[in-house]
């Protein structure tokens, strides 16, 4: 035998003693594996100590050493295997059942993108799509096109962070609406989720950036009752089940304009403080989209109407979470987000 | 807008209650935000009739009185007012009241006589000053009626949101007709002056007062009226109450008369003292650059020429539309007033508001736009007004800068696009009815209605605007809410939308929470500083979301968290500019940063190991592969402070490194990594079809290499597999040792290969052969040895 054939021996050892021990699964079985591999009389690894004489003797000491790493391996397959087998055997050590899993780091969404999702969801059942537009945006796209007069109080609505005379961060996720109308063709069906931008000082109500979700529909033949349907069906499927109401209100881009009130959430209608005695609390502005509107982003309006709608996440995360402080939200706190991802 | 329930039903008779009211307002015209009652601290106050009134027998000025104050049984309450009278009803209070000033009433002897509660004066009540006896009511109601609800000194205020399209709600009378409007009741004026409004002027010497409207742009009508020989002083209590209500502060009769106009008609006037203006004349100019004028809150304000200005021969007096001066002000020792009732360029008062940085009531509203066409009545409503609550008489003729513009074509309103907009059929009629019940004209055409907006209403510009007064008017709760057909939108979803959906997934599953962090930084390229910032130390907008994680790091560190697993998805702003836009290019990227325990701790392992750059680079490399799932994604090492460089199909996408934070000692070390989401344009991975799960058997050879220190594992990698064939299946290095046994400049890696053959069973001798061409070509290019055991 030669130290290349009596080397490839051993590492078949190796490998069938692997086979042989995983194979084990009682410890009556495990032992019988101990004596077949390492048996004084009949064990594999004494056979192939026997025919360590007839290798010639330069090759011998590398040889034992190999015996010797084999024994060592296999005698931690042994042992390895026992204790894995340590449950059923009634004289290993005791373990207490009762102490605690190994865990691993659970990661989670941000509770506003689950919002987000779930709204999206809903959005998509109806034949809606994904789209996105720039948070840095001109003034053209930010109120402009959107019929904002120039100079107006309504400006007061949207307190405005600049970049440059022209370049603003958008104070609402609506630029979305031109984008997507200069560049499809109706039937438009989108769901824009976005970050927006006010200059509003960071206190436990108000954030100077948050996130904001827009709607818009539009084809031939859409009116008010379709807003109505599709916003009523969706806080339905949101809300599970609530009523809800459509009050006047005013944006530069709808005509009319609609806000959408869901009962209170706290109070389930009754009254109380958070909703201020009247039993509603709002959830989205709406409104069909103003001709200007639709005329600025090069569709016909008269062959074509519209409707869209915005609403925001996080005030609906903050009243889901009964969170107290908007600036949770940002914290990023790691003890918060373990409790509220998902 | 704060509206006086008591005031709105001076304007027309309402049935509803504040909440009711309320409801009705917010259903059909403007969100009633909240209700608030006024003079609560009077609720426990009820009417009582005395019954029986006797003098006290140990006093002479005392009474003895029985009250019944509609419980059923008769208070014993003694009371010392001259003019108690049996019979009468009066304000009483009964025991565990507490009155206005904060005595509590209990039930006590006054010189030997139980009184059980207190019959109340004027001034006991907070309603005035008048001690002289208690407060005889002469009113229509039964004993044990609350106070508040039968002498009208409790009121109730809507506290409505008027938006910036509808100024005409910022008034009683504009809240009042749509009142009527949805209750089909008719609006009237109040009658505090006389129906027919007087405009002869009274004999006797007419002050001499020249008006010249110099700019007219910014004052496109100026009307003055005045009024001699008034007498200033308190206003009557049904004027100041109403001041009162709505939150303002009764100053004197005349200038209540100017606010009254204001909150009750939304025109705000004003009232100089005619004496104090200076060389009988008054000029509508533009300011002069750096002239001052003191306002009447006290402040000296320094005017300009973009400013509208009220001023006499010399100098300014009034800040036009916004503020009066002191200088003119009417006070107790004024006898003749000119009254102004103007319409002041809405856009002129919002540029000096804001300059000024004063908003006042009167700026507000003419900001939003006042009806120019009302202020000649109200002028005369207002002077009225004032003979009647401070004497006088009109003295001299009014003036008018105003020249009547040509009326406004009608708005055409296709009856058939009333129906496609809002998706139902209004009758014809009911449009009609909608539209005249709050001051529109209509005439019928064929097909369609001409209609003319009335003067209040500016903000009705077009067919979409007229068709939103008839949704609202119908009301909103009317339409149906049955789903219609409809086309799907034809769009695909935006690809960063899914695949930050993928790379979220990724990170979740990776155990990291997500963080949707302010985008502010303290530092950045000054095409993204924000011009009019919030703080000076958030003024710019980051170009790496790490920026912003790094901070959310400190954050948990300043908390005591030692582990932090934190991954955003986010918009970042570079250097270039955006294609279609002057704005900054934006991308959106993902960044992740870990720190501390890798695992949580168990019982079985008390100290977990912590993260180290393994675990970054495996998480970089897992979430670029989400990212780009068909990409092949791999990490080069870098050469700064980074670790490595993220590449996808030979671009680099992102990064690996260490992330300094501001960091406790007990801090391990912080890592972080981010990617450009946009970098390349992601594919979907390519479906690839099913390898067979191989069936022939694998042979393993682990081979321990003595590698030179400045030798790189992937080189040693590079050149096994060339070297291997095509048979090797897989190559995996699975320690690294340096010490005892191994040469100085040199390092341990061991390797384990796997060999296969899809279809046969390998030798031993071709696996020996290819492991002896492996070890002489690592000799032969890279000059490394196996170890010898
Ligand atoms: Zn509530």
């Amino acid at each position: 035998m030669t130290l290349d054939e009596f080397v490839k021996a051993v590492s078949a050892l190796d490998t069938h003693a692997s086979a042989l021990v995983s194979a084990a699964t009682t410890p009556a079985e495990l032992e019988s594996a101990r004596n077949a591999l390492l048996g004084r009389k009949n064990g594999d690894l004494s056979a192939l100590m026997k025919s360590l004489p007839s290798l010639p003797a330069d090759d011998r000491r590398e040889a034992g050493a190999a015996v010797n790493r084999v024994k060592t391996t296999i005698e931690e397959l042994l042992a390895n295997r026992a204790g894995s087998l340590v449950p059923v055997a009634p004289s290993g050590p005791r373990i207490d059942l009762t102490m605690p899993a190994r865990e691993n780091w659970k990661g989670g969404r941000h509770p506003v993108t689950v919002v987000i999702e779930e709204i999206e969801s809903i959005f998509r059942e109806l034949g809606f799509t994904i789209a996105l537009g720039p948070e840095a945006e001109t003034e053209w796209y930010n109120f402009t096109s959107l019929n904002f007069p120039e100079n107006h109080p309504a400006m007061d609505m949207h307190d405005t962070l600049y970049l440059s005379d022209e370049v603003l961060l958008r104070t609402h996720t609506s630029p979305v609406q031109i984008r997507t109308m200069q560049t499809t063709k109706p039937p438009i069906r989108i769901l824009a989720p976005g970050n927006v931008y006010r200059r509003d000082f960071f206190d436990a109500s108000h954030a100077p950036m948050f996130s904001q979700i827009e709607g818009l529909a539009v084809d031939e033949g859409i009116g008010f009752v379709d807003l109505k349907a599709t916003l009523t069906h969706f806080a339905n499927r949101f809300f599970g089940g609530t009523k809800t109401r459509f009050r006047p209100s005013y944006f530069p881009f709808t005509e009319p304009s609609a806000e959408m009130d869901v009962e209170c959430q706290i109070c389930h209608g009754s009254g109380c403080s958070s909703c201020k005695n009247t039993g509603w609390m709002e959830i989205l502005g709406s409104g069909m989209v103003h001709p200007n509107v639709l005329i600025a982003a090069g569709l016909d309006a008269e062959r074509y109407t519209g409707w869209a709608f915005g609403m925001g996440p996080a005030r609906i995360a903050m009243l889901r979470y009964k969170l107290p402080d908007i600036r949770l939200l940002y914290d990023s706190d790691m003890r918060f987000l373990a409790q509220v991802s998902s | 807008m704060n509206a006086s329930y008591r005031w709105l039903r001076d304007f027309v008779d309402i049935e509803l209650s504040p909440t009711q009211l309320r409801d009705l307002l917010t259903a059909r015209c403007a969100t009633v935000d909240d209700v608030v009652t006024l003079r609560q601290d009077l609720a426990d106050v009820v009417i009582g009739r005395v019954v029986e009134a006797e003098p006290h027998p140990d006093s002479d000025h005392l009474w003895v009185t029985k009250v019944d104050a509609g419980k059923g049984v008769l208070h014993d309450v003694v009371c010392g007012a001259p003019n108690v009278e049996k019979g009468k009803l009066y304000p009483f209070a009964p025991v565990g009241t507490v009155l206005p000033g904060g005595l509590k009433l209990e039930k006590r002897k006054i010189r030997g006589a139980v009184s059980e509660g207190m019959l109340c004066s004027a001034r006991e009540l907070g309603l005035g000053t008048d001690h002289q006896g208690i407060l005889a009511l002469d009113v229509d109601a039964q004993p044990g009626e609350r106070f508040i609800d039968v002498v009208p000194v409790g009121d109730t205020i809507l506290v409505v949101d008027v938006l910036p399209n509808r100024p005409d709600l910022l008034s009683h009378e504009g809240l009042a007709r749509e009142i009527a409007a949805a209750t089909g009741k008719k609006m009237e004026r109040p009658s505090h002056p006389p129906a027919v409004l007087t405009r002869a002027v009274a004999e006797g010497d007419t002050p001499k007062i020249e008006i010249t409207v110099e700019d007219t742009e910014g004052a496109p009508r100026y009307m003055t009226a005045i009024v001699r020989g008034v007498t200033v002083g308190p206003s009557p209590e049904w004027l100041a109450s109403r001041i009162e209500a709505v939150g303002g502060r009764s100053v004197s009769n005349v200038v209540d008369v100017t606010n009254y106009m204001l909150h009750g008609f939304g025109q705000p006037m004003h009232a100089f003292d005619l004496a104090r203006l200076g060389g009988g004349q008054v000029v509508v100019r533009r300011g002069k650059n750096g002239e001052k004028l003191v306002t009447l809150d006290g402040v000296e304000r320094t005017l300009d020429d973009s400013m509208t200005i009220i001023a006499d021969a010399t100098s300014p007096q009034a800040i036009g539309g916004v503020i009066g001066g002191k200088g003119s002000e009417v006070t107790e020792t004024t006898t003749d007033i000119l009254i102004e009732a103007a319409a002041f360029d809405p856009q002129r008062i919002r540029a000096t508001r804001r300059k000024l940085g004063l908003s006042t009531d009167a700026s507000y509203r003419f900001e939003r736009g006042v009806d120019v066409s009302a202020i000649e009545d109200l002028l005369y409503y207002a002077a009225e007004l004032v003979q009647r609550v401070a004497g006088g008489s009109l003295g001299g003729p009014s003036t008018d800068s105003y020249e009547k513009p040509a009326p406004a074509n009608p708005i055409r309103v296709r009856l058939a696009r009333i129906t496609t907009l809002l998706g139902e059929e209004i009758p014809e009629n009911f449009s009609i009815a909608y539209l005249s019940s709050v001051g529109f004209g209509v005439e019928p055409e064929k097909d369609a209605l001409m209609v003319r907006p009335p003067s209040f209403r500016q903000d009705v510009i077009g067919e979409a605007e007229v068709i939103e007064e008839i949704a609202r008017l119908h009301g909103y709760e009317l339409f149906s809410s049955e789903l219609r057909p409809y086309r799907p939108g034809s769009r695909r979803d935006a690809p960063m939308h899914t695949a930050a959906s993928r790379v979220r997934d990724a990170a979740v599953a990776a155990g990291l929470l997500e963080a949707r962090p302010m985008p502010f930084v303290r530092e950045g390229i000054e095409s993204h500083r924000v011009r009019n910032p919030l703080a000076e130390d958030e003024a710019y907008l980051r170009t790496s979301l790490l920026d912003s994680l790094a901070r959310r790091v400190e954050y948990n560190f300043a908390h005591m968290q030692r582990n932090v697993r934190l991954f955003e998805i986010g918009t970042v702003f570079t250097h270039e500019t955006a294609a279609d836009t002057s704005a900054p290019a934006e991308r959106i990227h993902a960044a992740a940063v870990i720190v501390g325990d890798r695992r949580p701790q168990h019982f079985t392992e008390p100290h977990p190991p912590k993260f180290d750059e393994w675990d970054a680079k495996g998480l970089g490399e897992s979430i670029a592969r989400a990212a780009f799932p068909a990409a092949s994604v791999r990490c080069t090492p870098s050469t700064d402070a980074v670790l490595w460089t993220i590449i996808a199909d030979e671009a680099a996408i992102g990064l690996v490194r260490r992330l300094t934070v501001d960091a406790p000692v007990w801090a391990s070390p912080v890592f972080g990594i981010e990617i450009d989401l946009e970098a390349i344009i992601a594919s979907e991975a390519a479906t690839r079809p099913y390898v067979a799960i191989p069936a022939m058997p694998a042979m393993q050879v682990d081979l321990a290499l003595l590698v030179p220190e400045d030798v790189p594992s992937s080189d040693v990698a590079d050149a096994i597999r060339q070297a291997a064939g095509d048979m090797l299946e897989s190559l995996v290095v699975f320690d690294e040792f340096r010490g005892a046994g191994i040469p100085d400049g040199q390092r341990s890696l061991a390797w384990a290969l796997t060999f296969r053959h899809p279809e046969r069973t390998l030798r031993d001798k071709e696996i020996q052969g290819r492991t002896s061409k492996i070890l002489s070509v690592l000799e032969s290019k890279l000059g490394i040895r196996q170890r010898s055991s």
